[in-house]
């Protein structure tokens, strides 16, 4: 990697001062961006870290009934402190990564990322979360914005995301068979007003909701009832480890079988 | 009741304390004092003119001690290649010339243009960014049977075409096997690719070369399974360095699987370096440069077909081979796909005509060479695939097919030159069918059905070759060099032992197994008993370790070694004793009188060896050293049967191995407990091609596959538990301990097991496709089931 100073904020307004400076990059976990680093392909002049901010730490019960997860808090701290209330997202980040992953990578980076490929935007995409950041509240729903992409402005920290907690829900993935995320993976949410789902990994523009699926789910909340239908494999990613016509394939496999775990 | 110790005992891997605890010494762990670190630049496209390299920035930059470019290499010799094959018009095989860093043109993704050396590898690596290439690309040659067309791009402007050779064996029964093709009642054909594999040794290479001005003496410490051949290759070929001025050492080596058999760039480079800087360099491959650097293994297009009369017997095998060389060859690479592949293509069975034709081709893309079984496995897929395909074209069970065709007496002298001394077909297919429960399976299908999933259960034979011998005859063959193994044994005065052998343990498990023969001929423990390999200074020449050669081979010349060491012994006994050497007798660490309780001890008589004062010294000299230099007669010829369950989600493709069984005849068993290790290595490796590892470029040459985020390694998870069983030993007739070698065995079995597994699950599931290639992914699972 190229040199770069390194700052440890320990509140949110410090760490947003620091991403002011020139070049600054946020870094929480790390899991994605010190592999980029090491591989030269990014070149920031200060690395503004997130991890001693303690704010954004932990997770807690909102006035409305929501799960706030704090956005420096890791995979393995989801895995086990939320397990109890939101068993479906804690079984997610229980199988996010290795072990090392785990206790290094946060739920406010992987949404910052909003890697095509990642597991927890599907939670926050179904569960109809609301993405916390130093400036503002952005719902899901106007969060992910494509591949790698986000309504994220420069220098904007995801600090916390509350989570509405479904009446049930479920996480299906299918592994690529190399890295380990998902080739396609399915969260289906239930709540009372409603279906969610999203899917995770298949599509050129990242996470998606598969509304068709939401609507035959809403009314009648079966696996059975997505049978014959199907999204469609153009805008899919297609590569070594599968067309875009398997992964559409993918999509109604993974969500039937979850909507089975639920009935 | 099993033995704690000697031959056929499971003793502890000794060497196993240092490698779990941390405390190993492998390469990178060798810091020299004032050492310089190099950064190579690699091409990051397949093929173009290199028309300049200008290193003027970069040498300006902070920390450079030196900048090399090809231009530095004109006047140093090619990388050299090992094995000369000959074509099947007699003409020698296209040889291009190798650099140490690219001249004139880039051939591969991967391929080292400059090498910076500097105080620190980040201010290597800095200067490197700053080195400015002017490249013109050039079409790259991806796709074997393009690349062999004319008017295709040439990988290497000064040969003739992109065809390295066209090798046909054997060349006198090509007309034999036509005619009984054309006579046959049923002809089964099938195309398929054996897929390019990375060997991914859990350690990278590593090199450190260094350089004594007041001595002239060179030292080279290097990821090598075989370091006194990089002194002879490097030291004769590239550096013009003799022998007795260069040193290697291959340290503590963290896997090797073929692919720290050969002689690499890196390795000159470092050695070359730390004389032009005076000073130590060393080069630490990261795993990234390992995925385009390291040689590849198999890449493989087949066409196969087999004659069958109307009773099923085999009458004739033919195969129609591409084989892909890369860009250059490395160092054993033209042997592979000829005399490690063409002579197996008998298999187990009595095909009386066979005829094999390869074509090697160069195509831009990282050398292919030797990978854990080396041609074998190539072969034995194609067979063992094309059997399974006769059997359900002929409606006849695949096992029974097998057993109709075995071979069943032995010696028995193949259509492909090879000669088998020992095996049993049956046997082991008898001890398969036991241990897979194969009368078990039709319930577990019923099982799994009722889950929604598909069951399919797949076996195959193999046969190996290891040992590769005599050195005549590869000499004949094209090897450039022998193929002996040599040891020392150092007796010491207190009767200790060292065995300073040719051999090379990166990982076997040499430092454990070795002892065991040493103290089943002395009758004393194990412990007594010191293994010394991997550095040319202090064992004698030896020719390393791949294709399963160390026990059979390197075990062999411990063994001669130590029956020297024991009739000299014996001399000094009947000395002492005052008795007929005739009458002395080794019996538990002591020597005796027959008939007599009149005995001396082993280390009475290693005392009195190296203390000789009631010494016959004019008879003997002092001392107990013996070397010998062991050359086979013969191959071995390891066998067995395999047996694979798999699971299939028709919903998705997903295959998962449910069980895995190998019954194998490996002669004698000097460790069972590092036998199992051997095969469940190989299978995982074998699984690991067939469900999941592939190498794979785009038409212009970029390597798709270029870490573990696209490159699929099996994990444990993905692993059943083996049964594995060795029970059936015919012994090797040849070698003094009737060992076979097994290190290879697995990697060579495993995969037509499982993809005629995973065929017989689709067919249950009403799908037949014949055949589907390898790494049989979900992907291509999912597309053939709904093609």
């Amino acid at each position: 990697m190229y040199n770069f100073d390194v700052e440890k904020p320990t509140s949110i307004a410090d760490a947003v001062a620091a991403l002011g400076r020139e070049e600054a990059q946020p870094i929480s976990g790390g899991q994605t961006l010190i592999p980029t680093l090491k591989a030269r392909l990014a070149m920031p002049s200060v690395l503004v870290s997130l991890r001693g901010i303690a704010e954004m730490q932990g997770i807690s019960t909102d006035g409305q009934g929501r799960l706030c997860i704090g956005g420096g808090t890791l995979h393995a701290v989801v895995a086990k402190e939320a397990a109890a209330q939101y068993p479906a997202l804690a079984g997610l980040a229980a199988r996010i990564g290795d072990p090392a992953v785990r206790n290094r990578g946060t739920i406010g980076g992987s949404v910052a990322n909003n890697d095509p490929s990642a597991c927890y935007p599907s939670a926050v995409l179904a569960s109809g979360a609301t993405v916390v950041t130093n400036a503002r509240e952005i719902a899901a729903d106007d969060f992910f914005e494509g591949m790698f992409a986000t309504a994220l402005e420069e220098g904007e920290i995801v600090t916390e995301v509350k989570f509405p907690i479904p009446e049930k829900a479920h996480y299906e993935k299918f592994i690529q068979p190399a890295s380990r995320f998902p080739l396609v993976a399915v969260f289906v949410a239930k709540f009372a007003d409603g279906v969610r789902v999203a899917v995770t990994g298949a599509s050129e523009n990242g996470v998606f909701r598969w509304t068709d699926a939401e609507d035959a789910l809403s009314s009648n909340f079966d696996a059975g009832a997505i049978e014959g239908l199907t999204v469609d494999g153009g805008g899919m990613i297609s590569d070594l480890h599968g067309s875009g016509d398997y992964r559409a394939h993918l999509v109604g496999v993974m969500t039937k079988r979850a909507v089975a775990a639920l009935t | 009741m099993p033995k704690d110790g000697g031959i056929g005992a499971s003793s502890k891997r000794r060497e196993d304390i240092r490698f779990l605890t941390g405390e190993g010494n492998y390469t990178d762990d060798i810091n020299l004092h004032g050492q310089a670190y190099v950064f190579f630049l690699r091409s990051d496209i397949a093929h173009g003119t290199l028309n300049s390299v200008d290193t003027s920035a970069a040498e300006a930059m902070p920390g450079v001690v030196k900048i090399f470019t090809g231009a530095d290499f004109e006047a140093v010799g090619s990388i050299p290649c090992g094995w000369q094959v000959t074509d099947k018009h007699g003409e020698v095989m296209q040889e291009p010339r190798h650099p140490v860093l690219a001249h004139g043109k880039v051939r591969h993704v991967g391929e080292p243009i400059a090498a910076v050396v500097a105080e620190s590898l980040s201010e290597a690596r800095d200067a490197a960014e700053a080195i400015v290439l002017d490249i013109t690309d050039l079409p790259a040659v991806i796709d074997m049977k393009e690349a062999v067309k004319a008017g295709a791009p040439k990988v290497h402007d000064d040969l003739t075409s992109n065809l390295c050779y066209d090798w046909g064996f054997v060349e006198e029964n090509k007309g034999a096997v036509d005619q009984a093709f054309k006579d046959a009642a049923h002809v089964t054909t099938l195309e398929l690719v054996n897929n390019r594999l990375v060997a991914n040794p859990m350690e990278p290479r590593v090199a450190v070369g260094d350089y004594a001005r007041g001595t002239g003496d060179h030292t080279l410490y290097t990821t090598s399974q075989n370091p006194h051949v990089i002194r002879l290759l490097m030291g004769a070929f590239v550096l013009g360095i003799p022998e007795h001025k260069l040193r290697v050492v291959a340290p503590d080596v963290g896997g090797g699987f073929g692919t720290k058999i050969f002689h690499y760039q890196e390795e000159a480079f470092c050695t070359f370096a730390a004389k032009a800087c005076n000073r130590p360099v060393k080069w630490t491959s990261s795993r990234s440069e390992a995925f385009m650097s390291d040689a590849h293994g198999r890449d493989h297009v087949t066409k196969i077909q087999m004659a069958l009369d109307k009773d099923n017997n085999f009458t004739a095998l033919r195969t129609d081979t591409y084989a892909n060389m890369g860009a250059y060859l490395s160092t054993f690479a033209p042997s592979v796909p000829t005399w490690l592949h063409g002579t197996l293509m008998a298999g187990n069975y009595k095909t009386p005509l066979i005829y094999v034709n390869v074509k090697a081709v160069f195509t831009n893309t990282v050398p292919v060479d030797a990978y854990r079984g080396a041609g074998r496995p190539e072969a034995t897929y194609q067979l063992e695939r094309l059997v399974d395909k006769c059997a359900h074209e002929l409606g006849v069970d695949p096992i029974a097919l097998r057993r109709q065709n075995f071979i069943t007496e032995f010696p028995y002298a193949t259509p492909v030159a090879v000669e088998y001394d020992t095996g049993d077909y049956v046997a082991t297919m008898d001890k398969l069918e036991e241990i897979s429960d194969m009368a078990g399976f039709a319930a577990r299908r019923t099982a799994s059905e009722a889950k929604g999933k598909l069951r399919g259960f797949g076996v195959n034979c193999y046969i190996e070759a290891c040992g590769i011998a005599p050195s005549n005859l590869v000499g004949q063959l094209g090897a450039r060099a022998g193929l002996y193994e040599s040891a020392t044994v150092r007796v010491n005065a207190t009767g200790g032992l060292v065995v300073m052998t040719g051999s090379h343990s990166h990982g076997q498990g040499h430092e454990t197994a070795f002892p065991q023969v040493i103290a089943e001929m002395i009758g004393i423990p194990e412990d007594m008993i010191e293994i010394v390999h991997g550095d040319t200074a202090n064992t004698p020449m030896g020719m390393g370790t791949y294709g399963s050669r160390s026990l059979a081979v390197g075990g062999s010349a411990m063994v001669r070694a130590t029956e020297k060491i024991i009739a000299k012994a014996k001399k000094i006994a009947s000395h002492l004793l005052e008795a007929s050497e005739g009458d002395i007798e080794l019996k538990d660490g002591a020597f005796s009188v027959a008939g007599t309780d009149k005995s001396v001890a082993w280390g009475d008589v290693t005392l009195a060896a190296y203390v000789p004062h009631n010494y016959p010294l004019e008879d003997i000299e002092p001392g107990l050293e013996e070397t010998a230099f062991y050359d086979p007669s013969n191959f071995t010829y390891p066998s067995g049967a395999y047996a694979c369950e798999v699971e299939l989600d028709p919903e998705t493709g997903h295959v998962t191995i449910e069980r895995f069984a190998a019954a194998d005849d490996f002669g004698n068993i000097v460790n069972p407990m590092i036998v199992t290790g051997q095969v469940h290595g190989g299978l995982a490796q074998g699984i690991g091609q067939a469900l999941m590892e592939n190498c794979t470029y785009d038409s212009d040459g970029q390597l798709l596959s270029a870490s573990y985020m696209d490159y699929a390694m099996p994990r444990a998870s993905d692993l059943p538990f083996y049964t594995v069983d060795h029970s059936c030993q015919t012994p090797c007739t040849h070698n003094p301990l009737g060992v076979k070698g097994c290190g290879e065995a697995g990697a060579i079995g495993s995969p037509p097991a499982v993809v005629n597994a995973v065929l017989d699950a689709m067919r249950s599931g009403g799908k037949d496709v014949g055949h589907i290639d390898m790494p049989v992914t979900p992907a291509r699972v999912w597309a053939a089931m709904n093609g």
